[in-house]
């Protein structure tokens, strides 16, 4: 008989884990479900499971003075209807493309980054806003970088015993602004194509600081750093756009696949990135 | 654990873990919640849970324990249908009604928190549920009316039932969540059968000793090909497709055994530790391959992998082409297409004394029940079928899928044996519309019109012959397209290849030969210097020309009034469109045009439809429906038709639909056979149960009836007589008193050597226009609009014609620009993409009336038409944006981004 637990709170879950460490395969660590039962289309669930959703605490987006905490059961639609300034806008647009709306109100941010599908849509917004993920064990807590965290195609340094917590946004030092442009086959319930993100930071309409991150061109999203550095220093006009290259985009390893060819997709990235430095260069003075 | 479902408290005790979805269905009894993917892709399992709407089969009924839960069944206000639910009777927007469920619980959540949304909160409130049936334009029309105090449209008065947009008579339970699909009572009793399908497209296979597998899991029994009395089913004698494989497996999804046991026990088995021990082979993939000199074979006794040829010759093509002044010439490809009804095929069987009786989803109870006897070598009469609702056909489920392992299971239990397929498996193992390789060459004169045409089409067949000899004989017939040619050739061959059986699939490869034709017309217009839409005018046939065939059409030919009809718009909007262009440059618009026509029926074969009408000692009227309704609303045009012929009421007739035991065979439902042949039946039933009336009244044929429960006055002129149907004699055990037959088999003919004849009775026609956007720099393209102007010779039911339209043009545009099967890569609903409410535009509907005097109150089929220009015009659309001529569908973005790279003038 499979075991299916379902705590209250935090510790509960993590002596839990703890505890199943010792002889068992670990048990899946359950929230929204959108990857679980997906992965099992005609099988039994035979699974021990931990449901992280009645967890109070862990659903939800709290502000401090260093930045945001998005708890690990915050759904797709939490981030999509809360009160947050515009470096989430890129965020907040991702919430209102994955899958329908009923992904999106049982589908959390975290467990998408701890799916690290090649194509998940919330990590080029949070890759850009330079997230930090929190992984807490019985032993206690620990933060990664998002880049460090997903190592590969559904790859993550998730280690026994631990679970994400929460999501940690740092604060902008300046005005950011952001935007997320998704490209798919059709217009809902699509997986993306390639996708791009773009935070840009703006003191007196200079860029101070600038990431740009595209998605399904490579295992995990990449982050460009030589357009961000190309950015800082420029105006935030409409002019931008111009000053995107293909060199920049050297690093991404998009493949052929159903969905589309390697060659189109590092177009598309360069087009999509193209269009977001459009649109931010039109918030500028 | 406590559950609140529609504000009722249910104990629940099983897993925590199970899908919420199968607790509501399985558990619980709801089942008004469907299930189509168990993925999280198509949304028909929608419920609410704290008032938002979420994919019941994606939570864990843990997560759902004292939290108010919301299904269909809850909608209802004391037995009143909600607003909405009124509304999507009002406007048809449940068809075959499998994914009105999850539309509903996706709209009220809408509703719910905007009073007033407007179409594109509507379009991102229901994005998430997919449906196949209607276009989704009946359904957002639906919900954005439902804010309103619907006004359901009246009963029609006698005599004008034909023609009135009714209401779908089985509508109500489709919007209550209470029509019971294949999947849906299922007795508690039931074994479960699991297929074992075959992970290689082609491999030989040995079965070991399954008696510890048995052991282990608790299984009642394995079957294997040795168990099935005759292994063989297919149309006509061909019976090539194995019930389980027989050593050898001819493509990825083949079934190899059939598991038995409590449902459980069936789903814990894990498929690697079953003893079959497979050696792959190298597949035949393609025609190419197919036919490259020393292919290996698919079947041993299929010689260079040919199932059949077709042909169509008339006149002299080198004389023809010696005449003309241009030509065109190209090879144009297409794509496995995938079905995708949102309800996977299922049923359950039970053995009753020495006969087999049969609850399935299914097109064709006639064809099914013969299939069924054939391979239990018991004859028909020992087997009865009963149509549940269908939940999508499309063509899918014409050839018999769980019926026969159902009918073998339950012939040796003493239980009732249930099989569902999950979405990965009726992927799989389903047939497909056939890839088409089409060569072909037309050629015209200086005027415009068409002078020869010579068309050569490959289509992948798959392992099995499915329903590949009706696409090969149907093709070359319809492969010159609606025009009057004087010189035709046109060839086809079926090519048996290691993928899933290519069978029946609306329009059965015309809309594959439609992209070749369409496109050549607009080459030959180009060269011509002759505007698209009148090059089209020229040429269309019209009453009194022949055919390829050398069929004279002798009535109902209206395409060329379908093409006039679109003209005024097509030059409108040829303006706008250059206008628009003139200020763009990475967004383009184009706009194109498809003509379209289509033989009903089976070709050159018999298909007759046989129905019955009764009067009852009751004073109703009820009427034996052989034909399966599958969405697109038979039944209801059928009791139109029954209610004008008769001269009654729509309200005071009573049917069933598709029990073998209890009606006549009226044929399968394909083809867009229903209205016309099975319409003309049932008129043809009426009339003569009308006839009986009138005989025993004395009465002449403009009496009018007026019942009074069960007392019948019939008054002609001023002569009134008094007939109290409780006294007459019972014809039956079911309580007829009267009892109407009308049997219909369209006038066709054999087709010689050369294909010339009269293979169907009449046509249906059709143009539709497209208007696109493409966005160059990223190669997609945005349908903007679609105008569709049918040729129906009688809109029935308008409100119906237009769901066909609307349905078959959402499935023409997936055709086009996004649906590419690929057996092992795109088994789910997200991996193989149809469109969703967001990528079906504007739809405006002209019918056409030309009435066909064969037809019922002259009407004629819709069912494929509305498929068939569709892609065309779409095409057409994106050659006129951009300058590429597309030969290849689907247009998926990155082939339009390399073609439009390839453009001459994308080197400047």
């Amino acid at each position: 008989m499979v075991s299916y637990l379902r705590p209250t709170s935090l510790a509960e879950a993590l002596d839990h884990l703890s505890a199943a460490n010792q002889n068992a395969p670990q048990p899946v660590i359950l929230a929204g479900g959108t990857d679980f039962f997906p992965a099992r289309v005609g099988r039994a669930v035979d699974d021990d499971i931990l449901d992280l959703t009645g967890i109070a605490d862990l659903r939800g987006i709290t502000e401090s003075d260093d930045g945001w905490r998005i708890g690990a059961t915050t759904t797709w639609s939490d981030v999509a209807n809360a009160d947050l300034p515009p470096v989430f806008d890129a965020l907040r647009a991702a919430a209102r493309v994955v899958g329908g709306v009923q992904i999106q109100n049982s589908g959390t941010v975290a467990g998408n980054l701890c799916n690290a599908s090649p194509a998940a849509d919330s990590v080029p917004p949070l890759l850009a806003m330079r997230a930090r993920v929190e992984l807490a064990s019985a032993k206690g807590r620990r933060e990664l970088g998002l880049g460090d965290f997903i190592t590969g195609n559904r790859r993550t340094m998730l280690k026994p015993g631990e679970i994400v917590s929460a999501i940690l946004v740092p604060k902008p030092r300046k005005e950011a602004h952001s935007v997320f442009l998704k490209l798919g086959a059709r217009e809902y319930l699509v997986i993306s194509i390639a996708m791009v993100s773009v935070v840009l930071e703006v003191e007196n309409n200079v860029i101070s600081a600038a990431s740009v991150a595209v998605g399904a061109c490579s295992a995990v999203a990449q982050r460009l750093p030589y357009l961000e550095a190309e950015l800082i220093g420029r105006r935030l006009n409409s002019a931008l756009a111009n000053r995107v290259e293909a060199a920049q985009f050297e690093a991404l390893q998009p493949i052929d696949d159903i969905r589309a060819t390697a060659a189109y997709r590092r177009e598309a990235a360069i087009v999509l990135v193209r269009r977001a430095l459009t649109q931010l260069g039109k918030k500028g003075a | 654990m406590r559950l609140i479902v529609n504000g009722k408290p249910h104990t629940y005790q099983g897993s925590p873990a199970k899908r919420l979805s199968d607790v509501l269905r399985d558990d619980l009894g709801l089942t008004g919640t469907k299930v189509g993917c168990n993925a999280g892709d198509c949304g028909a399992c929608t419920v609410m849970i704290d008032g938002h709407q979420v994919c019941s089969c994606l939570t864990a009924v843990g997560q759902a324990a004292g939290r108010p839960v919301v299904t269909v069944e809850g909608l209802q206000a004391h037995g009143t249908l909600s607003r909405l639910q009124t509304s999507f009777l009002k406007h048809g927007a449940a068809q075959c009604g499998i994914c009105t469920p999850g539309m509903l619980m996706a709209a009220t959540d809408l509703l719910a928190e905007v009073s007033k949304p407007d179409e594109q909160q509507v379009m991102d409130a229901i994005g998430g549920v997919l449906c196949r049936c209607t276009g989704y334009r009946k359904i957002v029309e639906a919900v954005l009316d439902a804010t309103r105090t619907p006004d359901l449209p009246e009963v029609p008065e006698v005599g004008t039932a034909v023609g009135a947009r009714s209401l779908k008579v089985d509508g109500v339970p489709k919007v209550e969540g209470t029509e019971k699909y294949g999947a849906d009572y299922i007795p508690a009793d039931a074994l479960w059968l699991r297929v074992i399908r075959s992970p290689h497209a082609r491999a030989s296979f040995s079965l070991g000793d399954f008696s510890d597998i048995i052991r282990k899991y608790g299984l009642e029994r394995v079957f294997t090909a040795a168990d099935v009395p005759r292994n063989g089913f297919a149309i006509f004698d061909m019976k090539d497709q194995p019930v389980l494989a027989d050593g050898i497996v001819r493509y990825r999804g083949e079934s190899v055994v059939a598991l038995l046991g409590p449902r459980e026990a069936v789903e814990a088995v894990k498929p690697d530790e079953l003893p079959i021990h497979y050696t792959p082979e190298e597949a035949v993939s393609g025609v190419i391959m197919a036919a490259a000199p020393g292919a290996k074979l698919v079947q041993a006794d299929k010689p260079e992998n040919v199932l059949i040829r077709g042909n169509v010759a008339k006149g002299d093509i080198a004389t023809g082409f010696a005449q003309a002044a241009v030509t065109a010439e190209g090879l144009f490809q297409t794509s496995f297409v995938e079905h995708a009804y949102i309800e996977p095929e299922a049923g359950w069987g039970v053995r009753i004394g020495d006969r087999i009786e049969i609850h399935a989803s299914t097109q064709a109870p006639y064809m099914d029940r013969d299939e069924v006897a054939g391979v239990m070598q018991l004859p028909p009469d020992r087997v009865r079928i009963v149509p549940t609702a269908c939940g999508g056909g499309f063509g899918g489920k014409l050839d018999v899928s769980v019926q026969p392992l159902i009918a073998l299971a339950a012939w040796h239990s003493d239980r009732p044996v249930a099989l569902v397929y999950t979405r990965p498996e009726s992927m799989a193992s389903s047939t497909k519309r056939h890839p088409a390789r089409i060569k072909a060459k037309f050629g015209a004169a200086n005027d415009g019109k068409l002078v020869a045409v010579e068309t050569d089409a490959d289509f992948d067949t798959g392992a099995y012959a499915s329903w590949g000899p009706t696409v090969a004989n149907r093709v070359p017939v319809h492969a010159s397209g609606p025009y009057h040619v004087p010189h035709v050739r046109n060839r086809s061959r079926a090519l048996f290849t290691n993928a899933p059986p290519s069978g029946a699939f609306r329009g059965f490869g015309v809309p594959q030969a439609a992209i070749a034709h369409e496109t050549l017309m607009d080459d030959l217009a180009g060269k011509l210097g002759i505007d698209r839409l009148e090059m089209r005018y020229i040429n269309a046939i019209r009453a009194g020309d022949l055919t390829a065939t050398s069929q004279k059409l002798e009535h109902s030919a209206g395409l060329a009034e379908c093409i006039a009809a679109l003209r005024t718009q097509w030059q409108a909007l040829n303006t706008e469109v250059e206008a628009f262009n003139a200020r763009r440059k990475s967004l383009r618009r184009g706009i194109g045009i498809g003509c379209m026509w289509y033989g009903l029926g089976n070709t050159s074969i018999s298909n007759p439809s046989t129905m019955r009408i009764g009067l009852r000692g009751d004073g109703r009227v009820f009427f034996y429906n052989g034909a399966v309704d599958i969405g697109q609303g038979s039944n209801t045009i059928f009791v139109q038709i029954v209610a004008d012929a008769l001269g009654v009421s729509m309200d005071r007739i009573d049917y069933v639909m598709g029990d073998t035991d209890r009606t006549e065979d009226a044929g399968k439902t394909s083809a867009s056979r229903q209205t016309f042949v099975s319409g003309k039946a049932t008129q043809l039933a009426a009339q003569d149960l009308r006839a009986q009336i009138l005989r025993l009244a004395n009465a002449g044929e403009g009496a009018k009836l007026n019942f009074d429960g069960a007392v019948l006055t019939v008054e002609d002129g001023g002569t009134v007589r008094r007939l109290d149907l409780a006294t007459l004699p019972r014809l039956n055990d079911d309580g007829d008193v009267l009892l109407g037959s009308g049997r219909f088999d369209p006038p066709t003919t054999m087709l010689d050597a050369n294909g010339q004849g009269v293979p169907y009775a009449t046509y249906g026609f059709a143009a539709q226009m497209a208007l696109v956007e493409v966005d160059t720099e990223l190669g997609t393209v945005k349908v903007k609009k679609i105008i569709a102007a049918h040729d129906v010779g009688k809109a029935v039911n308008p409100t119906q014609v237009e769901g066909q339209i609307h349905g078959g043009i959402a499935q023409g545009l997936g055709l086009a620009l996004m649906e590419e099967y690929l057996p092992g890569r795109t088994e789910n609903l997200h991996d193989y993409l149809i469109p969703t409410v967001g990528d079906v535009p504007e739809i405006e509907v002209i019918m056409i009336e030309d009435a066909e005097p064969l037809g019922p109150f002259g009407a004629k089929g819709v069912g494929e038409p509305g498929l068939v220009p569709t892609a065309p015009a779409i095409l057409g659309a994106i050659r006129h944006a951009t300058g590429v001529r597309v030969a290849e569908v689907p247009v998926l973005p990155h082939r339009l981004h390399a073609a439009l790279k390839n453009l001459p003038q994308a080197a400047e």
